[in-house]
């Protein structure tokens, strides 16, 4: 299948107080059509923040995507006019929030929110646009569509704002669904309900996704392919299946064998990560997790490892091979 | 009430009732009852001296309400909370401060339950100073013995919170705790903040402790994975009741209520492969609103099993197999 985004090699930075944070270091990755992508990481990995980038959504000052390239059937979204962006934000490329409770406009009814983007790209009518919004509102689960137009967004339960905000992500029929920790504010009842309702969806308008998460059971059962990012760089990258039964970056193994699982039934003492992710104020010249990292050698001091092709598909930023604690070759 | 051996009982919960109430002034001053929040409904349940038991619930099932009012920290409304013996429900001023000695928490949000005007220093002596067990110069000392237990530079107690990470400063709430060595500390959500790398951290920081001092938990929690790694016990709550209670390998192996199994199914596992495989029960709808709860059994609302009996009478929570407690009319 055809890449329907390409991003290489991006880069932004932030402007603070304490000097420039290195949030996004040279990330590339390419979605194909059709596919779910995972990106995985902890909280200020840059995962967030590198969609943003390349969705032009970074205040800037003090933000500022400073390389990289961003392909979209043959434009580069970060070259675009604010009005060209504009048009693709929405009707090409949506986007969910973590946070329902702060993502919608609290003085303005959900109708109006949801049947926005089609009076905006789509060129409805008013009268077009809330019939489509109610049909939308009732496909993604919520009961009385129709007269719940007229409500506002605190008449509506979390999970319930979280469905509206998936039927105004998708009311334009989007090519690519950005979905930022979409169910971390959620209980998991009701995280169950939205990946099932996300899954159907996928299914029936047959779109590409990029889900980013920092919960590895949920990518587990949703995502093709996983990206890992840590302190801003993609460190790994592979098949669903590949990453979790033979991950090949230290920190990917750390953290799957930090995590307890449901249907595990004998006490294992969790391995943790001793300390903390690090903020980058400048770029290292080692491996960002070498102080962290219980396989360290001497070139991780020395050198950032790039992306080593390691298996089929499968790649990695370490110069040193789990399984025998020595360099790769 | 799970358990006869009275012995090794550390606190018993009795019929806990916890109802908040809504006021509406109709005048300016006079304000009137019109309702309730009922947080917890009559629960009952034992802690055994040594073990890790843990309460597991939806955000608003009362979960937190119940380690609050366990503590005396919100006054129940209604029953019995025996710790060592003793009612601490009918406790009152002095008597009840000295209690508190033996039962510390550990709070959710590691920004929120540290002062940010005292040093760590001051925030984990403070427990001694107010309760008259040591003088500034001993509590000092013992601070930096605290420091070193749970994995801190004693040097560091000079210092104020807003200078440590997230998991560190949870370790400082766990210091705090351990302070007045307690016999139990409620862990309220200690690691729901957390990320991911620096949870397992504090974990095994709370089970070393737990061997070393032989401390009871209670372990309050939304993550039902980490519950089956840390608990000897699990309880289940919705909406103020609990509807299960097991030893964990028998909860997870065998849930017997439907929302327990619902629950379970919905948890994610990191393994692809074991995703394949599984099915998930997904419930319709939300939570009903606990100023209203429904009528019989509080789940019937979005079980996929409900019938006629389930809207007329609660549920007795009884034992079904050795130490196996539910409450549901179809087990």
């Amino acid at each position: 299948m055809a890449d329907i985004l390409n991003v290489e090699g991006l880069e932004t930075q932030f402007r603070t107080q304490d000097g420039i944070v290195h949030a996004v270091n040279g990330v590339s990755f390419r979605l194909k059509e059709g596919e779910t992508l995972g990106i995985v990481g902890e909280s200020g990995c840059g995962k967030s923040v590198t969609m943003m980038s390349m969705m032009r959504l970074i205040p800037s000052p003090p933000g500022k995507v400073v390389a990289g390239r961003a392909m979209y059937q043959g434009k580069d979204l970060l070259k675009l006019s604010n009005d060209e962006i504009r048009d693709i934000r929405g009707s090409e490329i949506s986007i969910i929030f973590q946070d329902p409770m702060t993502s919608f406009n609290p003085v303005l009814t959900v109708g109006r929110q949801v049947a926005e983007p089609l009076e905006i790209h789509m060129g409805m009518s008013q009268k077009q646009a809330y019939e489509r919004a109610a049909e939308m509102l009732s496909m993604v689960g919520i009961p009385n569509a129709k007269e719940r137009l007229s409500d506002y967004p605190h008449q509506f339960s979390g999970g319930m704002r979280q469905r509206a905000m998936i039927a105004m992500a998708l009311v334009c029929t989007p090519q690519i669904l950005i979905a930022d920790e979409p169910t971390t504010a959620l209980d998991v009842t009701i995280q169950a309900q939205i990946v099932d309702l996300v899954k159907r969806l996928r299914e029936e308008l047959g779109m590409a996704m990029i889900w980013i998460t920092h919960d590895l059971g949920i990518i587990s059962g949703l995502a093709h392919r996983v990206a890992v990012m840590y302190a801003g760089y993609k460190i790994e990258e592979a098949p669903v299946k590949d990453l979790y039964a033979n991950p090949q970056h230290p920190y990917t193994i750390g953290l799957l064998s930090s995590l307890p699982r449901l249907d595990e039934s004998s006490r294992r003492r969790l391995a943790s990560i001793d300390g903390i992710p690090p903020i980058l104020y400048e770029r290292p010249n080692y491996c960002p997790f070498a102080p962290r990292c219980r396989f360290v050698h001497e070139r991780c001091w020395q050198e950032n490892p790039p992306l080593i092709e390691v298996g089929p598909d499968h790649y990695a930023a370490c110069w040193v091979q789990p399984e025998t604690g020595r360099y790769r070759e | 009430m799970t358990t006869t051996d009275n012995n090794n009982v550390l606190l018993r919960v009795e019929h806990l009732v916890k109802h908040f109430p809504i006021t509406r002034s109709k005048m300016l001053i006079f304000s009137q009852q019109v309702g309730a929040v009922h947080a917890v409904d009559d629960i009952s349940f034992s802690l055994i001296k040594g073990e890790t038991l843990g309460l597991v619930g939806e955000s608003g099932c009362g979960k937190s309400t119940t380690g609050r009012t366990i503590l005396q920290l919100h006054r129940p409304t209604s029953g019995h909370v025996y710790f060592e013996g003793k009612d601490l429900a009918v406790m009152q001023g002095e008597e009840l401060r000295k209690m508190r000695r033996r039962m510390q928490m550990v709070f959710q949000d590691p920004y929120a339950s540290l002062n940010p005007r005292m040093t760590v220093g001051e925030i984990i002596g403070e427990p001694l100073i107010v309760h008259d067990l040591a003088s500034p110069k001993e509590a000092e000392e013992r601070v930096q013995d605290l420091l070193k237990l749970v994995g801190l530079n004693p040097s560091f107690s000079n210092r104020y919170p807003h200078e440590f990470s997230g998991g560190q400063r949870q370790r400082i709430g766990v210091a705090r705790a351990l302070a007045l060595q307690p016999a139990m500390i409620v862990c309220d959500e200690p690691i729901s903040a957390l990320d991911v790398s620096i949870q397992a951290q504090v974990v095994n920081l709370l089970e070393d402790l737990q061997t070393e001092f032989n401390l009871t938990y209670l372990f309050i929690a939304h993550d039902l994975s980490m519950i089956r790694h840390i608990s000897t016990r699990v309880a289940v709550m919705y909406l103020g009741v609990i509807v299960e209670l097991a030893d964990r390998n028998e909860l997870y192996a065998h849930p017997l209520h439907p929302y327990t199994q619902a629950l379970l199914s919905a948890v994610p596992i990191p393994d692809p492969v074991a995703e394949e495989k599984r099915k998930r029960i997904i419930l319709q709808g939300d939570v009903p609103s606990p100023v209203n709860p429904p009528s019989g059994c509080r789940f019937r609302t979005r079980c996929p099993l409900a019938t006629a009996i389930c809207s007329e009478a609660r549920p007795e929570f009884r034992e079904v197999s050795p130490n196996h407690w539910v409450a549901c009319h179809l087990v």
